[in-house]
């Protein structure tokens, strides 16, 4: 028993929500995924077993599938839908991108499928919104971003670079958290109350809402931030924060130090590293650990000595990892209390022993393939309701007659 | 109020955006949220409290912009938690919960005498979220974190850039934003297993967790053939290998600091792009296929900039659309806050109403409900603006009991 056992979820395939439906089904719910004949378009997608593609091979498709079994559905067939109406009758939630107008167009849309279950919650995503016409507009990943607000805020110094999308596909994400964290809402209101509604999620909204300083500095004080290498996109440029290591490694200094502890541990860590002959600035961190309470860091620019002893700090760093690793860095930063982190590539942060000892390694079983592989692991710790990838993602049709047999039955 | 989730309370100890966050979700779905606060401080542990930006000249701990925006629609009160009449009345409080949500660095609730066992003991059916970077278990959970450094550790950074470049990372706390999102979902799917088995649980949400686990693809061609993402040529992040797209990327537009971005998913999306573009390197035979395209990818970008560079992005953005290609202009805030209809018409922008601010506009959230749709109308509390109406409302206590609490700087 975990916390979504015996909540059901038909979801329709689609590349834009596969990533809520899998939150979902590693929770324990009963994600019962419907295709089209031929499959979904992602399972295509690169990368595949051992570079060969085959419509079980994708990795993109492996991923964002767990836990969830699979059916072939042709919504297009009247007798299919009739199986689709009987399937929503066993079901708690529907999860769908379709396009906005599709399936008031098929007669199965919330206000006909309420019909076959009154208290369904169904949760649509769309670009824009299901009334909006630009949810007709083609749209991806990146466009969605650029539209939406990250993007303004991320890339180089050098604004003579276009600004950078990051990797993972985010948008999409971002998208599918809130189609997550809206059909817990719903599912809690309808236990309490009985009633299930339909939910409107718009990807563009969700990104415009997770922009963090740049939406509310504008909402607040009409002023706009500019985009910065590797720290937060501000109104006015602030110092570096990544500092590239001995070992040609970066490391992320965060904030810089900025009490007089951390003072301390940065200048007794200079002097241990021989570095403070050297390093004639190291008096101003000297000044910073004996410096009487906290720092008025709004003085920082104006005021000389607290500028002298910020600069140092931020110096000092740099002279360390001048002569050291980006790991023995960031671990030495971290024993003086420094928050400091090393920029990982995602495949060094999951062989990272620290990730390996909160058991995000696991093994999933692929019987097909007489192996197991390792997936990346849960992203919550919860005591008692148990994350698990339950299955490998569903081979094409897998559980067709499983489903619809039991579905029969009811 | 019929708020989908007005029948649940949170005693807050959230700050920062990380932890705010997620019981800002709460809140304006109608939860009884009671945010706890250091009088001696202040509440100067969230430090958005006293941070910019402001609406004008004031400062202080009521007047962070950012603050506030994280913080609507909750209860603010202060407990001097030094104290035993501050312990007790937490106490109490604590046993009229449904959950104790936190992301102090680990051990710091527990050194207050609050720790799990103790939460257990007061309500034994009481969810606890802990949400810190590292998490309160594993060699690192000593360590400190702030959002970009979540973003270092755990991949996020180094997926966004240039090859051979430093790392162009994220130009925001994108995993403050995150980290949000799942401890809310931890809370709700907490609540939704207390609803069907009564019992409560701990959940240790460590965001660098969470962050790892939105690399999928990346980790699986890692772990499943053993190509890692540190490799030559990597990252080009605005472009796409999963699944393979040509042309993919951003270009300069006319204007100072004006971009397009463009995705052809198909060599009918390339057609439609080439089409419109209508130049003569169009027809050139290295741009024929995908595989050609991804090839001369550098060219291709070069000769599709050519043509953005004296355009502009919107008109460039309407004329792709209306060729059926992915475009969108790099919007700045006030194009899509100020400018742009749809998320107006989606009701995004809310004004609240904060008790010093004045009237302001905030974040509100994607989504509409149908029948309990969110509502977010009041600011940020001001620091101990609801300690009276907290303790006589919900405690019972007298005018006269919270005036010697007062006097004794309990609150």
């Amino acid at each position: 028993m975990t916390a979504l056992t015996g909540v059901r979820v038909i979801e329709l395939a689609n590349e834009r929500i596969a990533f809520a439906g899998k939150l979902l089904a590693d929770m324990g719910a009963d994600v019962i995924l419907i295709e089209p004949p031929g499959g979904d378009p992602s399972r295509s997608y690169t990368p595949f077993l051992e570079d060969r593609p085959g419509e079980d091979r994708s990795l993109y498709w492996w991923h964002y599938h767990t836990s969830k079994r699979g059916i072939v559905i042709d919504l297009e067939e009247e007798g299919d839908r009739a199986q689709f109406r009987r399937l929503i009758g066993s079901a708690d939630v529907l999860l769908e991108a379709e396009p906005r107008t599709r399936l008031a167009a098929l007669g199965i849309d919330y206000d006909q499928l309420t019909a076959c279950r009154p208290d369904l919650i169904h949760v649509a995503v769309t670009t824009f919104g299901r009334d909006q016409v630009r949810s007709d507009d083609p749209a991806t990943d990146l466009t969605i971003m650029a539209g939406g607000g990250p993007l303004w805020s991320c890339g180089y110094d050098d604004h003579g670079l276009a600004p950078i999308r990051g990797g993972g596909n985010q948008g999409y994400n971002t998208a599918c958290h809130f189609a997550v964290l809206s059909t817990l809402t719903a599912l809690l209101h309808r236990n309490v109350s009985g009633e299930g509604q339909f939910v409107d999620v718009s990807m563009h909204a969700a990104q415009n809402v997770t922009t963090e300083a740049a939406s509310y500095t504008w909402l607040v004080a009409k002023q706009s931030v500019q985009r910065q290498t590797g720290r937060h996109a501000a109104t006015g440029a602030t110092g570096p924060t990544q500092i590239r290591c001995a070992d040609g490694r970066y490391a992320n200094t965060g904030v810089p130090p900025r009490s007089p502890a951390e003072f301390a541990s940065l200048h007794r860590w200079i002097q241990e590293m021989g570095l403070a002959e050297d390093f004639p600035e190291a008096v101003f961190l000297e000044m910073g650990a004996n410096w009487d309470g906290p720092f008025d860091l709004s003085q920082v620019g104006s005021d000389d000595t607290i500028t002298a002893i910020f600069a140092a700090g931020r110096e000092g760093l740099i002279r360390i990892a001048a002569h050291v690793g980006a790991q023995d860095f960031f671990r030495g930063c971290q024993r003086a209390g420094l928050p400091v982190g090393v920029i990982n590539s995602p495949e060094e942060a999951y062989e990272d022993q620290h990730f390996v000892a909160r058991g995000f390694q696991v093994e999933v079983e692929h019987p097909e393939l007489g192996r197991s592989f390792r997936y990346p692991g849960a992203p919550y710790a919860m005591e008692r309701s148990k994350w698990a990838i339950t299955r490998r993602a569903p081979q094409l049709g897998e559980h067709t007659e499983e489903v619809l047999k039991a579905l029969a039955s009811e | 109020m019929g708020g989908a989730l007005s029948s649940f309370r949170i005693c807050d100890f959230t700050g920062q955006l990380a932890g705010a966050g997620a019981t800002k979700w709460l809140a304006s779905f109608g939860a009884e949220v009671i945010r706890i606060e250091d009088p001696v401080r202040q509440g100067r542990w969230d430090i958005l409290r006293g941070m910019s930006p402001f609406v004008d000249e004031r400062r202080g701990v009521d007047m962070g912009g950012g603050f506030n925006n994280h913080n609507t629609g909750k209860l603010g009160i202060t407990l001097n938690l030094r104290t035993a009449r501050g312990k007790e009345i937490l106490r109490e409080i604590i046993a009229r919960s449904d959950v104790v949500a936190e992301n102090f660095a680990k051990g710091v609730l527990e050194r207050w005498g609050f720790g799990y066992a103790t939460l257990k003991q007061i309500k034994p059916d009481i969810i606890y979220v802990s949400n810190c970077g590292f998490g309160h278990f594993g060699p690192y959970s000593d360590f400190k974190t702030w959002g970009p450094i979540v973003q270092a550790m755990s991949g996020l950074t180094f997926t966004s850039g240039l090859p051979d470049k430093e790392p162009a990372g994220w130009g925001y706390s994108y995993m403050d934003h995150t980290g949000g999102y799942y401890m809310a979902m931890a809370i709700m799917l907490s609540l939704l297993h207390r609803q069907r088995t009564g019992e409560g649980q701990w959940v240790d949400l460590a965001c660098t967790d969470a962050a790892l686990s939105l690399h999928g693809p990346a980790l699986l061609d890692w772990t499943v053939n053993g190509r890692p993402m540190r490799r030559p040529g990597q990252p080009h992040s605005n472009r796409n290998e999963w699944p393979w797209m040509a042309p993919h990327g951003i270009y300069r537009c006319a204007g100072d600091d004006e971009w397009v971005s463009i995705s052809c998913r198909s060599d009918t999306d390339w057609q439609a792009l080439a089409g419109t573009m209508n130049a003569r390197w169009c027809d050139d035979l290295r741009f024929s296929t995908l595989a050609s395209r991804l090839e001369h990818q550098d060219a291709l970008d070069e000769v599709i900039e050519a043509w953005t560079r004296t355009r502009d992005k919107f008109d460039v953005q309407r004329r792709l659309l209306a060729a059926g290609v992915p475009a969108a202009a790099v919007q700045k805030p006030q194009e899509r806050i100020d400018q742009d209809p749809t998320t107006a018409a989606f009701g995004l922008w809310p004004r609240v109403h904060h008790s010093k601010i004045g009237s302001v506009r905030v974040d509100g959230q994607p989504v509409r409900f149908s029948k309990t749709n969110w509502e977010i109308t009041r600011g940020a509390p001001c620091l101990s603006e609801h300690t009276e109406e907290v303790l006589s409302g919900l405690l019972g206590m007298t005018a006269d009991e919270i005036g010697e609490l007062r006097s004794e700087g309990v609150i």
